[in-house]
């Protein structure tokens, strides 16, 4: 009996872990970066590129930093539900245009809706580097103290809002 | 020069057959666009060092837009911008372990082929050790049981007159 059960839980075992493994997606590379201060930059503004936005001016509140680019499909999907959460208020949504061209970037923002407080243009990709960003788009929870505390890869859903974003940008909001 | 009006007079001429007009156009075909198709090579690098330094580096370094690929092999845009980030380092005169450190800083062990020995790695760099010693200590006691198991039964009475009787006919035929 012993020697029939022993491959049988052996394989089970085995199904197991291939099952688990089978459900856990390899494109959500967990961040170090979460818990970690967020990486400082000094950008240039999309609609004013004389002008410039440190990361550092946010200090003091909850925010959310949006990884985007014209040519992401990805980012047309969420778009409609970051630019109802600007509405809504809850948080200020700053935008990273990401390798992009600045005319098309406008131009997308003006088609699709612009949800940000300040847009930023990271040309060369350089503070995505520095974010860990390796698609787009990405979404950083930026705290008071201008921790990470959380980052949504790929396109934020409504799902993702509700559950996760939402309820941490409200609890974060509370902390000193 | 060939002109394209020759090609016309050449393509309505029924002095050649289909095939011939055939065969033209195939090594045509082959001939022609090849100028076309191929880019200028593209330098590879101002300093073959730099460049040198930079392959050994990334071909230990996971791209994380196709997985399956080395950050050297790969051409995703992901890796053209890594490449780009490690070259400009290693000009700054950094260090490989400074490279690597700012890497994993920003991806995560998940860049690294050579993951770190850590705790949470501990099955990975042990767990295939672990399971060649649980298969060679089942293979022994598997071996010894059935070695006890195979018990040597003396022979009866009629099987020893039998072999009695065999190995005298033997030698009954040696003499």
């Amino acid at each position: 009996m012993m020697r029939y059960l022993i491959p049988l839980f052996a394989f089970m075992v085995l199904a197991a872990f291939l099952l688990v493994g089978l459900t856990l997606n390899p494109r959500q590379v967990p961040s170090p970066l979460i818990d970690k201060p967020a990486p400082v930059f000094q950008l240039n503004q999309l609609h004013e590129p004389d002008k410039v936005m440190a990361s550092n001016d946010n200090l003091g509140k909850v925010w959310l930093l949006n990884v985007w680019a014209s040519w992401c499909v990805a980012c047309r999907d969420e778009h409609p539900l970051l630019v109802q959460l600007a509405k809504s208020g809850i948080v200020p949504i700053y935008g990273l245009n990401y390798k992009d061209e600045r005319t098309t970037a406008m131009q997308w923002l003006k088609r699709y809706g612009d949800p940000y407080t300040i847009s930023i243009v990271d040309s060369d990709g350089k503070v995505g580097i520095d974010y860990g960003v390796y698609g787009v788009p990405e979404t950083y929870v930026i705290d008071k103290k201008g921790i990470i505390r959380h980052k949504q890869i790929g396109p934020v859903t409504a799902d993702s809002l509700q559950k996760t974003i939402i309820p941490l940008i409200i609890e974060l909001q509370k902390q000193a | 020069m060939l002109k394209v009006h020759d090609l016309y007079n050449f393509v309505i001429s029924r002095r050649f057959s289909h095939l011939k007009k055939l065969i033209v156009f195939f090594i045509l075909f082959l001939t022609i666009p090849s100028v076309g198709w191929s880019k200028e090579a593209v330098p590879v690098a101002e300093d073959p060092e730099v460049e040198k330094r930079m392959l050994a580096l990334t071909m230990d370094l996971r791209c994380l837009v196709c997985q399956n690929e080395s950050i050297a092999d790969s051409r995703a845009d992901f890796s053209n911008d890594i490449r780009r980030e490690i070259r400009e380092q290693i000009k700054a005169n950094k260090t490989d372990q400074e490279i690597i450190q700012f890497l994993v800083a920003r991806y995560g062990d998940f860049v690294l082929y050579n993951p770190p020995m850590k705790p949470t790695t501990i099955l990975l760099w042990f767990g295939p050790v672990a399971l060649f010693i649980i298969g060679l200590g089942s293979l022994i006691t598997y071996i010894r049981r059935r070695r006890e198991q195979i018990e040597e039964t003396p022979l009866s009475e009629a099987q020893l007159r039998k072999v009695e009787s065999l190995l005298n006919e033997d030698k009954g035929k040696n003499v």
